[in-house]
């Protein structure tokens, strides 16, 4: 038996969660270095994974297969394909940064109390979030990764309501009211999305008498699946609903701004960056693959939905007055932009849908975490308290500049280059949608450019002056996701390789084919 | 009456000549669970009456523990040798079923009892009075709460070692409870586990008239509920000629063949049948603390020394749920038409009715108490399914549930103020940055509540909701996960209340207990984990243990 690369890749944080929790009171330091050696040995794995990756190959690869629960018909089945590989490696890229610009984050303000380890706690959640999240995106059993979309809520809700901005004491009881608000709303709408999925998924295995994607897949080829429409539309809804709010899509993305804006702003990243990315990656994976006819019946729906959020976060994130809450708006835009492509059912969409949860994912870790250095400085989320910021802190200026031109996809940057996709494969199908999601486009340069203006340029307020300027930790977490946004950017080839042969796959498994070019042919 | 008819332990006395009473032919070692917990209930009596005080209490926790431990190693021998599945049968004349379900119920039964017992036995958790160290129960059940002769018993340093063999007498009356082959002897069996409860309930050491006042109270509606189930029994007995579970069955189905001349005119009257069936359904419904039968159970949950709640939240539960399975699969499986809309009702409203009501509450044991009437609604959904997954789900949901219930009443003990434990929900607040490691432990066990994946409340929610599912109660699994989702907003937001508050200046302090509780609390984690992560050991063997002997 070959090494259990996919276990291991898992495995490592997991246990990494464990020993940087029994990490003694005194030594806080060392749990941080235990932690942050713990996510680049992750990464390291997700990076031979990516390696021995080969695209165009077996549709799922690096499997395995154990026996787990008989009774409930459930394996533990993990395989990869270039989505689930491509996401790994971008959850595995992102921890080390997140774990490093959350240093301080969880130092006890009081150090009398020598039980309470809220430092051990921060960097063990991280790493447990991780786990769960990258076997998630292994799972190729619909009840192992039911368990883990649910499980990888509770260490979440931690990390939101456990751990606010350093700006705020932890005595300050209006913002630990806030802020468990804010962990309670995230945890009950994904919980109530989850119980929802829950119904749909023993609905699933009362009809096809297996959980194994690959079962699943073979009998339905085979015929000896046939699943009723109504059944097939009603499970398709089960599932599509928990995925929705995780994702989240317009009508069910309340709780993001209220997450996104309590918790700390590695936590942030790590909620819309790579926990959401979940939601997205799972419509593609369960709702496309097992569904097939009920997702295009859905379609036309969930176009429009999505679409809404495009606008509708956009326009929301225009008129927000706090730093963390316009990018949690921003967020929910990119995310209907990731779902039109999802359900535009064409290989352009889809691909451009794999590479913006991808660059999403970075460049919201670019934004949002100077966002966060900058918030922490000043000990304020407002806008209005910012102005001139440039003149003080040119470097913080700088990079907070890329990361906002990255959100508004400026071309040269990653986003671009899948924004661009999702809007021409939405407008092979569906045109008007197309039309109305440019709009996105606009005004996201609208409240990224008037974001910075208002807080780099200017007069310097009075309350900024003397800020320190980025630090050589804070440097060295946003320089490499700067580059790497520059790089997929001019050259976005590697991952669009590993991800492509996937989404053929999955097209297939919808039987849909790209629309034909309707220009004629000159003759 | 026919000699078919006569083949209950019952009848059988009423029925012979004089004089040619044949001697009934008991299967002793079948029976020994029952008959060691009940004979060392028996030697707990005359300890309290011979064994001087000061050593009683170190012998009663001493038998009690080596009773229960022994009964349980003669349930796993007679599951070894067979006697759940190919050697099941009907011992004692036809009085008492050994078979897969009531071993399995029985092992639990015992198991959650050992646990519980630890937790009766605790004595670090009060300051020490008059320089004796004392447990959570009354210095002497006798006197007057507030009197002078309390407060010389108190001072005597007296402790109520009856608890001991009152939770034998319980437990032994549990063990027979699901598996009982008669109606009779399901009767006998209930009043036999009712009535020690109703004193463990009255025997607090703190907030005594609370307690006295939970007894009453579960006395009086008990006694409401035996009699309604005394009056069905009656009126089946009219229907079918017989309270054997095997002879009413027939009856029911129709494949009688001797009619008894006395009994013919009522004899497969379809009323009584209806009638008796709903009534004994009640009874056993008020055990299980089902909506609408439920109105005691927060009431004495709160009132009763706290360990003896865990006992009861527990051990009950399993006892009457495994009565009222073997009722509905072998007695009534011919009416299931009838009764299963019924039940379908019953679920419905004790699923939603527990968990929407617990939102409201302030208390920890009335919020404890109000969940364990939606999980009751959980399991009913089960039981509904009326297949071998059903039942084998509900064994199954029942082991999970018990030991995740003592767990968190033993939690519950530990965090105290001056007036004894500190109940009050405001007062849990921050106690998560005090005494982390308790506030996670109890954290767990909410977690395995509310049915999060990885925890034993997950596994059982699944099986049974599977079930549900293959029987075609589609629609009880949808309510189901509407109530969890209901219900996962009450115990978020204790978790939110230990860890996201600050700690109260006068807040409760978390005792240290002995090896006793941290023993029982561990066993409970152990067990939600093992559950939660691989239950396919024990998944299988509630597997093997779901067929009933008729």
């Amino acid at each position: 038996m070959s090494f259990p690369l996919l276990t291991a890749t898992a495995a490592l944080p997991a246990l990494g969660a464990i020993a940087t929790a029994a990490v003694p009171a005194a030594r806080r330091t060392a749990a941080k270095w235990l932690a942050l050696l713990v996510s680049v040995g992750t990464l390291v794995l997700a990076a031979i994974q990516l390696v021995r990756f080969e695209p165009g190959g077996a549709r799922y690869q690096l499997t395995e297969s154990h026996a787990w629960i008989k009774d409930f018909g459930v394996r533990y089945e993990l395989g990869v394909d270039g989505i689930g590989v491509a996401l790994i490696g971008l959850t595995a890229l992102l921890i080390p940064f997140i774990i490093a610009a959350g240093w301080h984050d969880a130092d006890p303000l009081e150090t009398n109390s020598s039980r309470w380890r809220p430092t051990q706690g921060f960097f063990a959640l991280i790493l447990a979030v991780e786990a769960m999240v990258v076997l998630s995106f292994e799972a190729t059993d619909v009840f192992l990764f039911y368990i883990l979309f649910e499980a990888m809520l509770i260490p979440m809700y931690f990390l939101i309501g456990g751990f606010g901005d350093r700006a705020h004491a932890q005595g300050d009881e209006a913002a630990a009211t806030q802020r468990s608000y804010a962990a309670v709303k995230f945890l009950l709408y994904n919980l109530v999305g989850g119980l929802i999925m829950l119904a749909a998924v023993i609905g699933l295995y009362v009809v096809a008498g297996s959980f194994s994607l690959n079962e699943i897949a073979a009998a339905r080829a085979s015929g000896s699946l046939h699943m009723a429409t109504n059944t097939e539309r009603l499970l398709f809804l089960g599932f599509f609903f928990a995925f929705a709010v995780k994702a989240p899509l317009w009508p069910l993305h309340t709780w993001l701004p209220n997450a996104m804006g309590e918790a700390t702003a590695p936590v942030a990243v790590l909620i819309t960056a790579v926990v959401d990315k979940v939601g997205t990656f799972a419509m593609l994976r369960f709702c496309l693959q097992l569904f097939p006819e009920a997702s295009k019946w859905a379609t036309p729906v969930i176009v429009v939905l999505a679409v809404i959020s495009i606008i509708y976060g956009a326009l929301l994130a225009v008129g927000q007055r706090d730093i963390k809450r316009l990018v949690a708006y921003a967020s929910i835009s990119h995310f209907g932009f990731i779902i039109m492509g999802i359900f535009a059912m064409t290989s352009q969409g889809q691909s451009g849908a794999t590479l913006y949860m991808v660059n999403h994912g970075i460049s919201t870790a670019a934004l949002m975490l100077v966002a966060g250095f900058l918030i922490s400085r000043r000990g304020s989320r407002l806008i209005s308290d910012y102005g001139g910021v440039q003149k003080v802190a040119p470097v913080l200026a700088g990079t907070f500049l890329i990361g906002g031109l990255a959100t508004l996809s400026l071309p040269g940057l990653a986003p671009f280059v899948s924004e661009f996709l999702v809007l021409v494969g939405t407008f092979s199908r569906y045109p008007a949608a197309g039309i109305v999601a440019t709009l996105g486009i606009v005004l996201a340069a609208l409240y990224v450019l008037v974001l910075y203006q208002r807080t780099m340029t200017g007069p310097v307020k009075a309350e900024i002056q003397g800020m320190p300027d980025l630090k050589v930790r804070e440097l060295l977490v946003v320089a490499p996701l700067i580059g790497l946004l520059i790089f997929l950017g001019v050259y976005p080839k590697p991952l669009t390789d590993i991800v492509n042969p996937s989404v053929r796959q999955t097209m297939s498994d919808v039987q849909k084919k790209d629309p034909n070019p309707v220009v004629e042919a000159a003759k | 009456m026919s000699s078919s008819a006569v083949h209950s332990l019952w009848t059988t006395a009423a029925e012979g000549k004089l004089g040619k009473i044949p001697a009934p032919h008991i299967e002793y070692a079948q029976l020994a669970p029952t008959l060691i917990v009940l004979g060392a209930a028996l030697i707990g009596v005359l300890v309290e009456a011979f064994v001087p005080r000061r050593s009683r209490y170190y012998v009663q926790v001493f038998l009690t523990v080596v009773a229960l431990a022994a009964a349980f190693a003669a349930v796993v021998g007679l599951a070894a040798g067979g006697y759940g599945t190919t050697k099941a049968h009907i011992a004692a004349m036809g009085a008492i079923a050994v078979d897969g379900p009531a071993l399995f119920l029985q092992g639990t039964i015992l198991l959650a009892s050992v646990v519980a017992v630890f937790t009766f036995a605790e004595r670090r958790l009060d300051p020490e009075a008059h320089g004796s160290r004392v447990d959570s129960f009354a210095a002497q059940a006798a006197s007057v709460p507030g009197s002078d002769s309390e407060q010389a018993a108190v001072k005597a340093g007296f402790t109520t070692t009856e608890v001991f063999p009152l939770a034998l007498f319980a437990v032994s009356g549990m063990l027979v409870f699901p598996a009982a082959n008669d109606l009779l002897t399901l009767f006998v069996a209930l009043e036999v586990f009712s009535l020690p409860l109703y004193l463990l309930c009255a025997l607090a050491r703190r907030k005594r008239l609370m307690s006295q006042e939970a007894a009453v109270k579960y006395f009086l509606l008990g006694a409401f509920s035996s009699a309604f189930l005394l009056f069905g029994i009656a009126l089946l007995y009219g229907y079918a000629g017989s309270v054997s579970y095997a002879t009413i069955a027939d009856v029911v189905s129709g494949s009688v063949q001797n009619v008894d001349p006395a009994l013919a005119g009522t004899m497969g009257n379809d009323a009584l049948l209806l009638i008796g069936g709903a009534m004994i359904l009640m009874g056993l419904l008020f055990k299980v603390g089902a909506v609408p039968f439920h109105m005691w159970t927060p009431d004495v949950y709160q009132g009763a020394p706290t360990p003896v709640t865990g006992f009861m939240a527990a051990a009950t539960k399993v006892a009457a749920f495994g009565a009222l399975l073997r009722l509905l699969y072998v007695v009534l499986p011919g009416m299931s038409w009838d009764w299963r809309p019924v039940m379908w009702g019953v679920a419905i409203i004790t699923m939603l009715g527990g968990a929407v009501v617990a939102i409201t509450q302030t208390d920890i044991k009335r919020l404890l108490a109000y969940s364990s009437i939606a999980h009751a609604g959980f399991i009913l959904a089960g039981v509904i399914a009326t297949n071998a997954d059903g039942i084998s789900s509900v064994l199954f949901y029942l082991g999970a549930y018990s030991f995740v219930t003592i767990g968190a009443f033993a939690v519950v003990t530990l965090v105290r103020d001056a007036g004894g434990e500190a109940t009050h929900l405001s007062k849990w607040a921050g106690l998560g940055r005090r005494s982390p490691l308790v506030a996670a432990v109890f954290a767990v066990f909410l977690l395995a509540f509310a049915g999060i994946p990885l925890t034993s409340g997950f596994s059982g929610k699944f099986a049974v909701f599977k079930a549900a599912a293959e029987g075609g109660a589609g629609a009880l699994v949808v309510v189901g996960v509407i109530s969890s989702a209901v219900a996962a907003f009450f115990y978020i937001r204790v978790i939110v209340l230990m860890f996201f508050s600050e700690p109260k200046a006068d807040g409760p302090t978390v005792a240290v207990p002995s090896a006793l509780t941290t023993a029982a609390i561990g066993v409970g984690v152990a067990v939600t984990l093992v559950l939660g992560v691989a239950p396919q050991y024990f998944l299988d063997l509630a597997h093997n243990a779901s067929v009933f002997v008729r």
